[in-house]
């Protein structure tokens, strides 16, 4: 019953959102109101799963185990954020103020996409669900219709939904394999029956095609070009519930085959996904150093962390399994508050580049210090969740003799820390030479003309720092603080803080109930 | 017997019609020209479905044909009509990607190698009709990967994209005609908000770019020195 409440909230409140008379002045209040209810029922439901193992609301089409559960809870925690964050976020920075509720009803349909992936347990349906969550994100991505959102929303629209062509065939051959190796019902639990009968030569085809098609959703390397471009025009709020929680999904469908498979085709299965997995984060701890723009920056981190994942599964043994789940955990909560503190330098300077931030931590200390904890944490510095995560996957490695695997991604791993701290540092602490202060008065929407004539007081603040780049501004002026209440809105400042919690919480102590979870979540990818 | 007969030589008929739809929108530069080869191509796959659903008799496939016949020839033309302006539709490319002997010659390759690489689960399939369906079915989906790569308008990289789908369910029909009847219809439904979505969104970058060339769509780079 509560997995049907679920699957309808998120439909629901955004038909509430559509509804020409009221649905302009409801569509904040309603979405808000619809995200919190998911996040309390999915927390509920988790606390069900992790007592009766499994959860049956229609059988062989709808069930919900633990490793379901906890990407439930994931997107559903992300999206409760991501919502309360657009409620200060999106007035402040869109241009198409007019059609906020398209926003707000577009945002729950993508959350019913993202929730419906871990429910369903008919691989075909699980190809369907994949594909709606690009449809139903595409128009967000593209929300603000200027040039860089429409090209990085077409790009995303088509490769991901040439990627997920590519899963389809592999998904149709996959169910002719099961029918040959003798299973009747087109499920995992029916796959899983087929087991080791399964005809390896199709078999290995199908795997093969689902792993590059969604490796495109992913972000898994050969295909992952669309996804900087994605993850970073979208609106902020998006991009956290893209970069956190809709592809850790998307490669729940993945990491759900593995075992799946491997009883047909043995050690290729790890191999592959090892290749994939090492290729991305290489690739992607490279790329890291050379970006311009600090979103991107986030962008690429979540490519690697999803190269991260892949190589846990493929190193394989209960300990790795546990370390992938954990990673799961930790990057969506950690990646989600990175992007949230990019937002937030984004409502201070306006600007994407990084070239153009400069003594952030001067100029807002929350939007700074937020972004340093962010990237560190992210980067895997100790106290926080993701270092633990990381950890685990390396000792997991290490302890089974793995030592090339485990060397090449402590490798990129440090690669990785070393470029996002070299940006993020220069960012926050770096002097400023000549200060370019926010032209724009409070509430004006940002990215439009630099020149903008209508300067508010801070003009004057502009005029008496301008001097020559020799005379050093006055120390830590205490205007900051007014300026930035201003400046980054309430609702943001709240998201911020609630999304800091499990980032350091988790880093230092995992409660039961979510130890429970994650290891029996562990113990359903392990097969 | 006779009549079986009849049957595999229609069925590898529409294949190879099918087949050849599919080098038809690698090798036309109309936009309008690219959907009627999508349109035929589909009413082939609704016919492949409907000799493999006459004996033994499946109401299946039967089903999936008429789904066919109704969502892709008529619904998606219709649909493509409302959201997409006019004048995106008279479109032709100039610039080219690659010269159409060259994408043609290609083409040729990937259906070749198609025929290859399907050898092993054809005799593991054991049918007559899998012979047909499987390479072409392969081929297609690769032509349709290629189409969207050398096709720099915005509605023949959409009509690229669903012609990898008909490939995948012109193999299906063959190898897993029992896949249930719902999926079926869902993915119908799930094409069709495909193409809504990126009509919309395809009419927002025709508005706000000025152009549907989505090939040359370049701002996005990581060299741009902003």
């Amino acid at each position: 019953m509560i997995v049907y409440a679920i699957l309808v909230l998120p439909v629901a409140a955004a038909t509430l959102c559509w509804i020409p008379a009221t649905g302009k002045r409801a569509a904040a209040p309603v979405t808000f109101a619809s995200s919190l209810a998911l996040l309390v029922l999915t927390i509920k439901l988790a606390a069900r799963v992790v007592a009766v193992q499994k959860l049956v609301a229609a059988p062989e089409w709808i069930e919900v185990d633990s490793f379901g559960a906890l990407i439930l809870v994931l997107v559903a925690a992300v999206g409760f954020l991501a919502c309360l964050y657009s409620l200060g976020y999106m007035p402040r920075t869109t241009h198409n103020r007019s059609i906020l509720h398209h926003y707000y009803g577009n945002f729950n349909l993508f959350i019913f996409s993202m929730v419906a992936v871990p429910v369903v347990v008919s691989p075909s349906l699980e190809w369907l669900a994949v594909e709606f969550t690009t449809l139903l994100s595409v128009l967000l991505v593209g929300f603000e219709s200027n040039a860089e959102a429409l090209e990085a929303a077409w790009k995303y629209a088509i490769l991901t939904l040439t990627g997920a062509a590519i899963a389809l065939f592999g998904f149709l051959l996959l169910f002719w394999a099961m029918q040959k190796g003798g299973g009747s019902s087109y499920t995992w639990a029916g796959l899983a029956a087929a087991g080791a009968k399964m005809p390896p030569e199709v078999l290995k085809t199908a795997y093969l095609m689902i792993l590059v098609g969604f490796g495109a959703k992913v972000g898994l390397v050969p295909l992952h070009t669309w996804l900087p471009d994605a993850h970073s025009q979208a609106p902020t709020p998006i991009c956290a519930l893209l970069s956190g929680v809709e592809t850790t999904a998307v490669l729940y469908v993945i990491l759900r085959l593995m075992p799946i498979m491997h009883p047909a085709l043995g050690g290729i299965v790890e191999e592959w996904s090892l290749i994939f997995g090492l290729l991305s984060v290489g690739v992607a701890a490279f790329l890291l150093i050379q970006v311009h723009d600090y979103k991107r920056l986030f962008a690429y981190s979540t490519v690697e962390h999803m190269g991260i994942i892949l190589t846990a599964a493929g190193i394989g043994g209960a300990a790795a399994h546990y370390g992938a789940v954990y990673q799961i955990l930790a990057h969506a909560v950690t990646k989600s508050f990175c992007f949230f503190a990019a937002g937030a330098v984004l409502l201070v300077v306006g600007k994407r580049e990084i070239a153009s931030v400069e003594g952030l931590v001067r100029r807002s200390p929350l939007a700074g210090s937020a972004l340093l904890v962010g990237a560190l944490a992210i980067a895997g510095a100790p106290p926080f969740v993701v270092f633990l995560g990381e950890f685990s996957i390396l000792k997991a490695g290490i302890s089974q003799g793995r030592y090339v695997t485990i060397g090449l991604l402590a490798f990129f791993l440090v690669v990785a820390f070393f470029g996002i701290l070299l940006h993020v540092n220069r960012m926050v602490f770096s002097r400023p030479a000549a200060p370019v202060y926010d032209r724009r008065p409070a509430g004006a929407p940002l990215g439009g003309p630099a020149d903008d004539p209508n300067l508010p007081a801070a003009a004057t603040l502009d005029e008496r720092w301008s001097g020559p780049a020799d005379d050093p501004p006055p120390e830590a002026v205490d205007f900051a603080s007014p300026r930035e209440r201003q400046l980054i809105p309430l609702s943001c400042r709240v998201t911020l803080l609630l999304a800091l919690i499990p980032v350091v919480v988790l880093g230092v102590y995992v409660p039961r109930p979510v130890y429970e979870l994650l290891s029996r979540a562990a113990a359903l990818i392990g097969g | 017997m006779a009549g079986e007969s009849f049957l595999y030589q229609f069925n590898a008929l529409a294949g190879g019609f099918f087949l050849l739809c599919t080098f038809g929108m690698v090798a036309t530069r109309q936009v309008q020209g690219c959907l009627r080869f999508f349109v035929l191509q589909s009413l082939f796959l609704a016919a492949s479905a409907f000799v493999l659903g006459l004996r033994p008799l499946s109401w299946h496939l039967l089903a999936v044909a008429a789904i066919n016949v109704v969502n892709k020839p008529i619904l998606i033309p219709w649909l493509l009509r409302r959201t997409i302006p006019e004048e995106v539709h008279t479109r032709r490319e100039i610039t080219q990607v690659l010269n159409i002997p060259a994408s043609l010659l290609i083409a040729l390759g990937i259906a070749v190698g198609a025929y290859f690489l399907t050898l092993p689960w054809v005799s593991l399939a054991g049918t007559s009709y899998a012979g047909v369906n499987i390479p072409i079915g392969l081929a297609a989906l690769l032509l349709g990967a290629f189409t969207l790569t050398v096709r720099r308008e915005a509605v023949p990289q959409l009509l690229g994209l669903m012609a990898m789908e008909n490939g995948a369910f012109f193999t299906s029909i063959a190898i897993a005609p029992e896949l249930h009847l719902f999926v079926e219809l869902v993915v119908a439904f799930d094409v069709l908000i495909a193409v809504f979505v990126i009509g919309v969104l395809t009419t927002a970058i025709h508005e706000h770019i000025g152009t549907t060339e989505v090939g040359s769509l370049a701002v996005l780079r990581e060299e741009s020195s902003r």
